[in-house]
């Protein structure tokens, strides 16, 4: 297995080498971005004022970094990114589970679930808050309110998309339900149930956002309202910035277990 | 003489939706000899896929009895080879074990052994998806004798292969059922497999199905399937059945 022919190594190689490539091209697209911005801002041909730069956007983190500020403020949304994921993915699953399970179940409340997940839940917000308080479990309810009834309708539908085969087979043998559960339609489903919990993380991370842009003291969403507040756009898009890196190292620890418990 | 291991007596199956009434099976009468491969022929839709369906017990029928003379286990195979891509082929062998809760040391060597019998224990470990459509279907027989049933219902369980590969498992089909001493109840669509590896032939009318007509299939000289098909008497049969199913186009 090990010894190929050197034409399939070559054909490895090359490969390798076609990845690599596309790889320093999405570096150097970033590098020339970020270098562009900075020349446009040094020949004053845009306002630093408005649209900041590279180097304010660097200082800027230094100096959040010196006042001991940049991390607190990015642990408080981690924390309320992962709490309320892992909340709604066991409430997803948990439900999606009985809807699977109960066909009545289903049958009820399938219209529900759609209706409610095409409403837009930050219209929700004010209620949230009027109930839960200006604290951060309006941001967590925020989040689930986001994030859970999706995951909830990727989950079923996935289960009940199952191949009709694999049940007909357990049936024949005198399976029971839970035993068609286990064996099929959680192993025959990884792949799918991955995606519905990646597409729950990036709505929890938009939900917990979105919830302290509205109510709270601490956290990167905050930390753009604070700024906005007082005009500070260089802290904006800091902020802006750090977001989008924690999402990526979120993704990335998401790909990597992916990849090295998953794959078959 | 012939001990009768089944007896089906006026059969009805009929499905409901909210448009109409599907009637599947109306007053089908046959019996199931101990030992024998019996094969199905009939119509696409005409209710065989059903008629399993109920004698494996994952469907009632309407009305009519099935009268079993003695305790039956059911060995069920169908068209796809269903094997679980996420399984190896030794743990979707040994998957209808797990399920009945029968994983006992001696049922796993019986698995172990008809893997060497037929010439598959070097691929036990492999994944089904790095195997062959044929293979992958005698590893589906495999597991589905896994657990020593005494009835095999074969649902067309070869016609998606090509033909090369359908007629070298027809061959291995016959050799494990008279072999292992199974009962075999064999749907087709494929005249000719019917003749050449059954004992007696049911011909089913078109939907809903009752019995048309039954051959007996007696062969000069009858050896194996593929030999069968040889055999001076074969165009008999296949002359009289395709009669029965007329088929028009
Ligand atoms: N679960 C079901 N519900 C409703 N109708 C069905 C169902 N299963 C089969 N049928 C209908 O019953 C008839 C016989 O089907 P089937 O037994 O699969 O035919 P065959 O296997 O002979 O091709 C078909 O008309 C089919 O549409
Ligand atoms: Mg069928």
């Amino acid at each position: 297995m090990s010894t190929f022919s050197k034409e399939h190594n070559d054909y490895l190689k090359k490969e390798k080498i076609y990845k690599i490539k596309v790889h320093l091209t999405q570096i150097l697209v970033i590098i020339g971005l970020f270098i562009t911005w900075q020349i446009l801002a040094n020949k004053n041909i845009i306002n630093t004022f408005l649209y900041s730069s590279p180097k304010l956007i660097i200082e800027t983190i230094i100096s959040l970094f010196k006042q001991n500020i940049l991390f607190s403020h990015i642990l408080i949304t981690l924390y309320e990114v992962l709490l309320s994921f892992i909340i709604a993915s066991s409430i997803a699953f948990i439900v999606s589970t009985m809807l699977w399970w109960n066909k009545f179940l289903s049958k009820v409340f399938a219209p529900f679930l759609t209706v409610i997940n095409s409403l837009p839940k930050v219209a929700l917000g004010p209620l949230i808050i009027i109930w839960a308080g200006a604290n951060m479990n309006s941001i967590i309810i925020m989040s689930l309110l986001i994030s859970v009834f999706i995951t909830i309708i990727n989950l079923y539908e996935s289960f009940i998309s199952t191949n009709k085969n694999y049940i007909i087979l357990l049936k024949s043998l005198g399976a029971t339900k839970k035993d068609i559960f286990q064996k099929v339609i959680i192993k025959s489903n990884t792949s799918n149930i991955i995606s519905a919990l990646k597409i729950n993380l990036s709505m929890n991370f938009i939900g917990v956002v979105m919830g302290e842009l509205l109510v709270s003291k601490k956290g990167l969403g905050y930390l753009i309202m604070y700024a906005s507040s007082i005009f500070n756009i260089n802290l904006i898009i800091t902020a802006i910035i750090i977001l989008g890196l924690l999402s990526v190292f979120l993704y990335s620890i998401f790909s990597y277990i992916e990849k090295n418990y998953f794959k078959k | 003489m012939k001990k009768i291991l089944l007896e089906i007596n006026n059969l009805k199956k009929n499905y409901h939706n909210k448009k109409n009434e599907i009637e599947a099976i109306d007053n089908l009468n046959f019996s199931v000899y101990e030992n024998e491969i019996l094969a199905i022929v009939g119509p696409s839709g005409c209710g065989k896929s059903t008629l399993l369906s109920i004698l494996s017990n994952q469907d009632k029928p309407s009305s009519g009895k099935i009268i079993k003379n003695k305790e039956l286990s059911i060995g069920y195979m169908l068209q796809s080879d269903s094997l679980f891509p996420w399984l190896t082929v030794k743990e979707n062998a040994l998957l209808p074990m797990e399920i009945k809760k029968q994983k006992t040391e001696e049922n796993i060597k019986n698995v172990m052994n008809l893997f060497k019998k037929y010439g598959l224990q070097d691929f036990i470990s492999m994944y089904p998806n790095n195997l062959s459509g044929g293979m992958r279907q005698r590893v589906a027989l495999i597991r589905t004798l896994s657990f020593n049933p005494n009835l095999l219902l074969l649902d067309e369980p070869y016609s998606a292969l090509d033909y090369q590969t359908r007629l070298a498992l027809s061959n291995d089909l016959y050799n494990i059922i008279k072999q292992e001493g199974k009962t075999a109840i064999l749907i087709t669509h494929d005249i000719a497999e019917a003749i050449s590896l059954a004992d007696r032939v049911i011909v089913l009318s078109k939907r809903p199905c009752t019995v048309k007509n039954i051959y007996d299939i007696k062969l000069e000289n009858k050896t194996n399937p593929i030999d069968n098909r040889k055999d001076p008497k074969f165009y008999y049969y296949y002359d009289l059945i395709w009669r029965d199913l007329d088929v028009h186009i």
